[in-house]
């Protein structure tokens, strides 16, 4: 989920130069978002995922795309076109993601892709918004009886080898002082067997991941235990094109328009008995007045089609994170001890 | 069943063979038992298979899940797969994930289309494999399939949606994949293999030459990155040609550079009398070439095109890395769902057993050709 980014190559260069001369192209009409306008003209929004990832986009038995990622870009559908089902979900892998990005096969990623600075500053990408906090935990048996990860000294640990999972650990126990054998293993069902069959000690990726590992162990989920150490961060997002400033505006605010419907209580059975509301970030929020909509380049009712169709925040979690056993902990809301905040919309 | 009882007329048995010469009895001692050695051998041997065997059968049917009960919520249940794991097999994987397997992301009320694309891809093969439909007309019959086949996985006309190719996978995208990669590889691998021998035409061998060299010089899997990710850096923004059609182009020129060298080794085998002898005849090139040398080069190598076609078969299965949902793609996509993550041995036996039939067709019918063309030198 988290390999390295390898070498772009200088056609990132290349091509953001003709990206930010063919936006300023598109700035004399339109909506002036070079990326808005095609995606109007196309009736169809093109979103980068990864396919592949249990709760974030997976299709299921019937070839639907599922998952927070999948939802996320369904949001970003139904505010630009005003239709969540006007979407084409394009499968990408860790080494094609930003270049499908740069070359404008999609237009836009939700890739649980770690916002960092190399990404934005290298790559030519802004990370639009944080869907989902990770970072990198700990899972070992309670049998072990461990409760820190400070008591681990000389522990073995099953890694996959080349993530950031694996730099991270071995800057943790070296700041700590402390020993540990990584055990490298690349692949998921061996790691998780081997981490079964007691040849390492711990289990070490990102937490979402422990969380659903244990939740998957049924009846003997409580013989693991997570520890409360996350030793990184990793805050998974959206990732646009830098230079189509106007584009990023409506993925960002798309992303907080779920937040403050989850904020106020509006779902997306209730929202139309708001409609009457007399809250004024709840009238601006649903297009009944202020013209947000029209600041954006779509139209007013585009929170409202959002909510409708897709949720709030918390809908879109409950509906495919919750289910695989993740607590949502940092990722609630600001007001219930989490990290999500949405600035106000006025 | 039969309740029916014939009596032979009074007809002369003939005399048996004694079984300790012939028959499988006697092919056991001089095989299997003729020293205590072999016996040993044998007997392990038979031992091992056996418990192996019986293993399998167990885990595979015996105590294996075929069903899961549904929830109340309308989701699966894998606890009975659970309480067997490492017992059984869970079939029920299959059974939830069949359809994905085999056609991907594709529409799931649309699916029959790409099951009849299937259908038409064998009946293609089928076709092209008997003798007696080899004649011109068998080349229109392709283009009809094919374009058949176009139409009803696009669609948008006769009332059946358009699914845009993104949404393709599994099954169909291997059989496309291999059948256009090897459609169009093969006359470009004969242009290039006569290109490479031509003497007439320096500056068309060096081109066959570097061709072949360059592509047969790199992995498989780095011509499909480069068509994946460095092609669209270079085409003006906005032009993106398909991720499938440009898989499609990187497969093709790879397998045209090792058919090209097969069929040159063909060509390489043939006796120097027959050009001389075509050349006597007053025949020119394209006539030389299309009725004396070709007919008798390729015979000559139906082993090793069989090989590379087989080769390339399973080597579609690469594109996985770029994101397309082949067969094997979605097999490993079906096994990411959290419920059912710890039963790959299902899926991938499943899958194995797909790939392994049609190239064991493949290995069999070019067994076939070779023995029917090869009646005449051993006549």
């Amino acid at each position: 989920m988290m390999i390295r980014p390898t070498s772009a190559g200088a056609g990132f260069l290349f091509a953001g130069v003709l990206l930010a001369v063919s936006a300023t192209a598109a700035l004399a009409q339109g909506t002036g978002s070079a990326t808005l306008d095609a995606v109007a003209k196309r009736g169809q929004l093109v979103c980068g995922v990864a396919g592949s990832t249990a709760g974030f986009s997976l299709p299921d038995s019937q070839g639907v795309m599922r998952g927070i990622d999948a939802d996320s870009c369904r949001a970003v559908a139904a505010a630009a076109l005003g239709d969540a089902g006007k979407i084409r979900f394009v499968p990408t892998t860790t080494t094609n993601r930003f270049t499908a990005l740069q070359s404008g096969e999609v237009d836009m990623l939700y890739r649980s892709t770690t916002w960092t600075l190399g990404r934005e500053g290298n790559l030519g990408g802004l990370f639009a918004s944080i869907n989902f906090y990770d970072g990198t935990g700990f899972l070992v048996k309670k049998a072990t009886n461990v409760k820190s990860v400070k008591e681990m000294d000389g522990a073995t640990i099953c890694v996959q080898p080349g993530t950031s999972t694996e730099l991270a650990i071995a800057d943790y126990f070296r700041v700590n002082n402390l020993k540990f054998t990584p055990i490298l293993i690349q692949d998921l069902a061996e790691i998780q067997n081997a981490y079964l069959s007691g040849r390492c000690d711990a289990y070490s990726t990102d937490a979402s991941a422990l969380a659903a590992f244990r939740f998957q162990q049924g009846d003997k989920a409580t013989d693991h235990v997570l520890l409360p150490e996350i030793i990184s961060k990793e805050p998974l997002g959206a990732m646009v094109r830098k230079g189509d400033d106007k584009w990023f505006d409506l993925v960002r605010w798309t992303y907080f328009a779920t937040l403050i419907a989850e904020e106020y209580g509006i779902t997306s059975k209730n929202v139309d008995t708001f409609m009457s509301s007399n809250i004024p970030e709840i009238r601006r929020l649903l297009g009944l007045e202020g013209d947000m909509g029209k600041a954006l380049g779509v139209d007013n009712k585009w929170a409202y089609n959002v909510i409708k169709q897709v949720g709030n925040a918390g809908e879109i979690w409950d509906r495919n994170i919750t289910p695989m056993g993740i607590p949502r902990g940092i990722n609630n809301l600001w007001n219930k001890g989490g990290l999500q905040y949405a600035p106000p919309m006025r | 069943m039969s309740t029916t009882t014939t009596t032979h007329a009074a007809v002369p048995e003939r005399e048996r063979p004694p079984a300790m010469v012939y028959g499988p009895i006697a092919w056991a001692r001089a095989n299997l038992f003729n020293s205590w050695w072999s016996t040993a051998v044998t007997l392990a041997l038979i031992y091992l298979l056996v418990k192996w065997a019986v293993g399998f059968i167990d885990w595979a049917f015996v105590n294996a899940v075929w069903t899961v009960p549904t929830t109340p919520q309308g989701t699966l249940d894998p606890t009975p797969c659970r309480n067997a794991k490492e017992i059984g097999a869970c079939w029920a994987v299959i059974g939830d994930k069949y359809r994905f397997i085999l056609f991907g992301r594709y529409p799931y009320d649309e699916q029959w289309r790409p099951a009849i694309c299937i259908v038409l891809f064998i009946a293609l093969y089928v076709m092209s494999a008997m003798r007696r439909f080899w004649r011109k007309e068998l080349a229109l019959i392709w283009i009809a399939m094919l374009t058949v086949i176009g139409v009803l996985m696009w669609g948008g006309v006769l009332g059946m949606p358009y699914v845009p190719q993104d949404t393709w996978g599994g099954l169909p995208i291997t059989l496309i994949l291999a059948t256009f990669g090897l459609a169009f590889a093969f006359p470009l691998a004969i242009l290039v293999a006569l290109g490479r021998r031509s003497t007439k035409l320096p500056a068309v061998r060096m081109l066959c030459v570097v061709y072949v060299e360059l592509i047969r010089g790199v992995p498989l899997i780095s011509l499909l990155f480069m068509a994946s990710v460095m092609f669209p850096l270079f085409m003006p923004v906005g032009m993106n040609p398909d991720k499938l059609l440009r898989a499609q182009v990187a497969i093709i020129l790879f397998a045209a550079a090792y058919l090209a060298e097969v069929v040159r080794g063909g060509l390489q085998a043939l006796p120097k009398g027959q050009y001389e002898a075509a050349d006597a005849l007053g025949l020119s090139y394209w006539q030389k070439t299309g009725l004396i040398i070709m007919p008798q080069a390729l015979r000559l190598v139906i082993p090793p095109l069989v090989n590379t076609f087989i080769g390339f078969f399973k080597d579609t299965s690469l594109v996985l890395i770029i994101g397309i949902f082949d067969l094997l793609t979605s097999g490993k996509v079906a096994l990411a769902e959290p419920i059912w993550q710890g039963y790959s041995s299902e899926v991938y036996i499943v899958l194995a057993i797909i790939y392994f039939i049609f190239c064991w067709c493949m290995a069999r019918y070019s067994r076939g050709l070779e023995q029917e063309f090869s009646r005449a030198a051993r006549r």
